[in-house]
């Protein structure tokens, strides 16, 4: 098997504000995203040989690319639309790299987006499962909020214990998204505040939870040997990891409702591409998958950034604060820049590339000498993951 | 000999003080309280708990029919027996009826089973009766109906725990009580003239009859199982027999359940066989347009039944409170609920089909080269991928514990806004199955905490009912 490291590159981005757009619609946000992305990278649209494109709930699967290649006017080109639950944004970064890293390409668009409230309802809906009796009632933090359960109980952590720890998550992503101008919210918040939150799904708590937002993001792919002919600051994909589980959590014999494989082997798969040995000490900057605070807790551990039980101590000493020594969601994350499912691989992916050309918006999230970085998704009933590592420096690691 | 082999109840966990309702309408409290199937029970769901109860610890294989009788059937057309005989995991070569619109057919049944046995076309068959009927609001009925199953299990064999001895009935064109093809509420003529000549010239001609028949006296009845609308009624009736109501009647069980119905007379035969004595002769009668009436004896083999069964008395003294009449009213559907977020996902006539054997049989595939269980039915094995290499294994009685669980308000109706959901573990070879919990206080569910299994109407959607498997707190 050939690694993905410095093969392609990623030579433009673009992101929406997130938030409820009720001005746009799905189309609107794909134009936002994909013509900042053009203009970032230099290009025009009819420079684009090949599109790879995600979204997930609207308007309805079973329709291809028509909702998008209608509004981008992408002529006589090969359009591919992919879904896979909130990895959906990664997807077509991962699809798309390969595309370039065959050589059958040389400009590639990939973009994620989703309108999510046109639904008429908070949230991304009940019993978006298989079967019409086994998830009839199964929603988004009802899912997550069992992995909560499990994990507070198995490390003996009482529930006030255990939401004081994801608590202190919501203030410091809440802090982080208060400077980014394009999140979702912008409001910080107290562990006070966010412990006398009402309940959505128990343990989880309002602030527990991430934004339900309209967005888009998208990156212009060249392979990396052309790169620099299209800008000074190219970003280069380092290593793609993405796994499934076999089975949904609720039904897998004997799960500890820990040990996500599908989590686990895709950011091995990508640290093995890029050569990563240690990601706690190696990696400047992560974008992970906090659609719950809890999520977020767990993935500390997951992707080995804490050992196993211990994200509680490092969440204690701000190490994954903007200043601390794994700055972690310094966009605000799911939690507030928010989280239009099809979208947040690429948005995650955006905040990385920003940060690693010393590009992000609003000075005093800037995080220095940045030159490693992963974004990371984790969705489904939970069932899959994914990753992306980018670098700014050809050969490093 | 033909007769019982074994029975079974089911009463609702929830209970309603009849002051409740009173207060509601400012009017009289008829005292005591009612059963109160919860908003995911009907009377297929009912039955099919008390069919589970009367099972417990006999061979399923070897029950040869099921019968549902029911007033209250969800269906008009589409038989229920087999939807209840398949949640009672039955094999497929047996013989099904639905028995309806009278209020003796609980009895009906019984004596068709006794029938079956004795020529011989069966050699068990398991009669439920489940009824879910309701008054008018703020009418007598409204506090007098109560929601339950009965179940009995008839078999012909050398050793019934209760012998068939011999039977009456009558039939008699009355409009007593009745309901219309589109009522949802009871309707019934004057009191004074259907208690009189309806009830009481009726049960007494009928019950003399198969006294004379047998040729015994009222002395010779160990316990009168006398059905009656009101406790007035079977008291008059008793006096007029003759019975002592002190030492010889059958509790009418309406200070605590209320009048259910068509599994009345079986729900208080059950209650009066959880006290009978080997040589105990009982006499049954049931009413509604006519009379059945039986006499029964007792054998030694009670005994063997009794330990192994909830019954009336185990499901009587489990029980909470329903806090409100606008929940009752909500339960029954008269109140529409804010439905909470939709279905998206409805079921087909075809996958209901397919995935009957775990859906309704909640079956799981136990793999032969590994041992690994699953839930749903995996073809494909989990842990070692042998394919199509499984032998269905029924986890429906299995105990089990809450493995991890959320506490979730987005999903639920405006009634029961907090739907448990439960990653269950049971207690054979960590299988998991994905539940939400019923029959609870949300705020009691903690990791460990033993649960078992519910089957349960999950809602309705494509124009059918669509029914699964829930857990609750055991009971």
């Amino acid at each position: 098997m050939e690694s993905i490291k410095d093969k392609v590159a990623i030579i433009g981005m673009g992101c929406t504000k997130f938030g409820e757009r009720w001005d746009a619609g799905l189309d609107d946000l794909a134009i936002e995203a994909a013509y900042e992305a053009y203009s970032d990278a230099g290009i025009d649209p009819q420079d684009i040989q090949a599109c790879w494109y995600g979204t997930v709930t609207q308007p309805v699967v079973g329709i291809g690319c028509t909702h998008l290649a209608g509004p981008l006017k992408l002529h006589g080109i090969p359009m591919t639309r992919v879904e896979n639950w909130c990895t959906t944004g990664h997807e077509a970064l991962r699809n798309a790299c390969f595309g370039v890293a065959c050589g059958m390409y040389d400009l590639v668009l990939a973009l994620g987006v989703e309108k999510l409230k046109d639904t008429g309802f908070p949230g991304l809906g009940t019993g978006r499962g298989m079967s019409p009796v086994l998830e009839a009632r199964r929603t988004a933090p009802g899912s997550f909020g069992m992995i909560a359960t499990r994990y507070f109980h198995t490390y003996g952590l009482s529930p006030e214990e255990g939401k004081r720890i994801i608590g202190k998550i919501a203030v410091k992503n809440h802090y982080n998204g208060s400077l980014c101008p394009k999140a979702h919210f912008h409001n910080r918040v107290t562990l006070e505040q966010v412990m006398s939150a009402p309940i959505i799904a128990w343990p989880l708590g309002l602030f527990d939870c991430c934004g339900n937002s309209d967005g888009a993001a998208a990156a212009i792919l060249a392979p990396a040997s052309r790169a620099k002919e299209c800008r000074d600051d190219p970003i280069y994909i380092k290593g793609l990891g993405a796994a499934h589980s076999a089975l949904l959590p609720q039904n897998r014999p004997a799960f500890d409702w820990l040990h996500f494989e599908e989590v686990i082997n895709s950011s091995r798969q990508a640290y093995a591409q890029a050569g990563i040995k240690n990601p706690r000490e190696q990696i400047d900057i992560a974008e992970v998958h906090d659609c719950f605070t809890s999520t977020e807790l767990l993935l500390y551990e997951l992707l080995g950034f804490s050992p196993e039980g211990k994200s509680k101590e490092d969440v204690d000493s701000g190490f994954f604060e903007l200043s601390g020594g794994l700055p972690v969601n310094s966009d605000g994350g799911l939690k507030c820049f928010g989280h239009p499912v099809g979208a947040s691989g690429l948005r995650m992916t955006y905040e990385v590339y920003k940060q690693l050309q010393g590009k992000a918006q609003s000075p005093e999230r800037q995080l220095k000498d940045a030159k490693l970085g992963i974004s990371q998704t984790f969705g489904g009933p939970p069932q899959v993951a994914a990753v992306a590592l980018l670098g700014k420096e050809l050969g490093y690691p | 000999m033909a007769g019982i082999i074994s029975y079974g109840a089911y009463i609702p966990l929830w209970r309603l003080s009849r002051d409740v309702i009173a207060e509601a309408w400012e009017s009289a409290s008829t005292g005591g309280e009612r059963s109160v199937a919860n908003n995911d029970e009907d009377t297929v769901t009912m039955a099919s708990e008390a069919a589970i109860d009367c099972l417990g610890g006999l061979k399923r294989e070897k029950v040869d029919g099921l019968y549902f009788a029911s007033t209250t059937s969800p269906y008009k057309e589409k038989e229920c027996s087999t939807l209840v005989a398949m949640a009672a995991d039955l094999r497929p070569e047996i013989i099904t009826a639905d028995f309806g619109n009278s209020l003796r057919a609980g009895t009906e049944a019984f004596r068709a089973a006794l029938d079956a046995v004795v020529s011989g076309s069966a050699g068990q068959v398991l009669v439920t009766a489940s009824d879910c009927r309701m008054g008018h609001p703020r009418s007598n009925y409204e506090q007098t109906f109560g929601d339950a199953a009965a179940a009995l299990l008839i078999g012909n064999t050398a050793k019934p725990a209760v012998i068939m001895e011999g039977s009456h009935s009558l039939s008699n064109e009355l409009y007593d009580v009745w309901r219309l093809d589109k009522d949802i509420y009871v309707q019934s003529w004057e009191d004074r003239f259907i208690i009189e000549h309806g009830y009481t010239e009726n049960m007494e001609r009928t019950i003399s009859g198969l006294l004379r028949k047998k040729a015994l006296s009222v002395k010779d009845i160990a316990k009168a199982v006398l059905y009656a609308p009101t406790s007035r009624a079977q008291q008059g009736l008793a006096r007029r027999l003759g019975f002592d109501i002190k030492t010889q009647l059958q509790d009418l069980l309406i200070s605590n359940v209320g009048i259910t119905g068509c599994a009345h007379a079986l729900l208080m035969l059950v209650a009066a066989l959880e006290e009978a004595k080997a040589g105990d002769k009982i006499l049954v009668a049931s009413y509604g347009s006519g009379c059945d009436a039986f006499l029964l004896s007792v054998t030694e083999e009670i005994a063997g039944v009794r330990g192994n069964r909830r019954g009336v008395k185990g499901y009587l003294d489990s029980k909470r409170p329903l806090s409100s009449y606008a929940r009752y009213l909500s339960y029954r559907g008269l109140l529409e609920p804010q439905p909470g977020e939709p279905f998206r996902l409805f079921p087909a006539a075809t996958t209901s089909w397919r995935e009957r054997n775990w859906a309704i049989r909640m079956h799981g595939s136990k793999c032969k080269n590994c041992g690994t269980v699953s839930f749903p039915i995996e073809r494909v094995c989990y842990s070692c991928r042998s394919k199509d290499n499984f032998e269905e294994v029924r986890l429906s009685d299995r105990k089990a514990k809450v493995f991890t669980f959320t506490l979730d308000n987005l999903a639920g109706r405006s009634d029961d806004p907090t739907i448990p959901q439960i990653g269950v573990e049971f207690d054979y070879q960590n299988t998991r199955a994905y539940l939400s919990m019923t029959d609870c206080d949300p705020r009691e569910v903690r990791v460990d905490m033993p649960v078992e299994m519910t089957f349960r109407k999950l809602y309705e959607g494509a124009g059918m009912y669509n029914y699964f498997w829930k857990c609750r707190p055991v009971r």
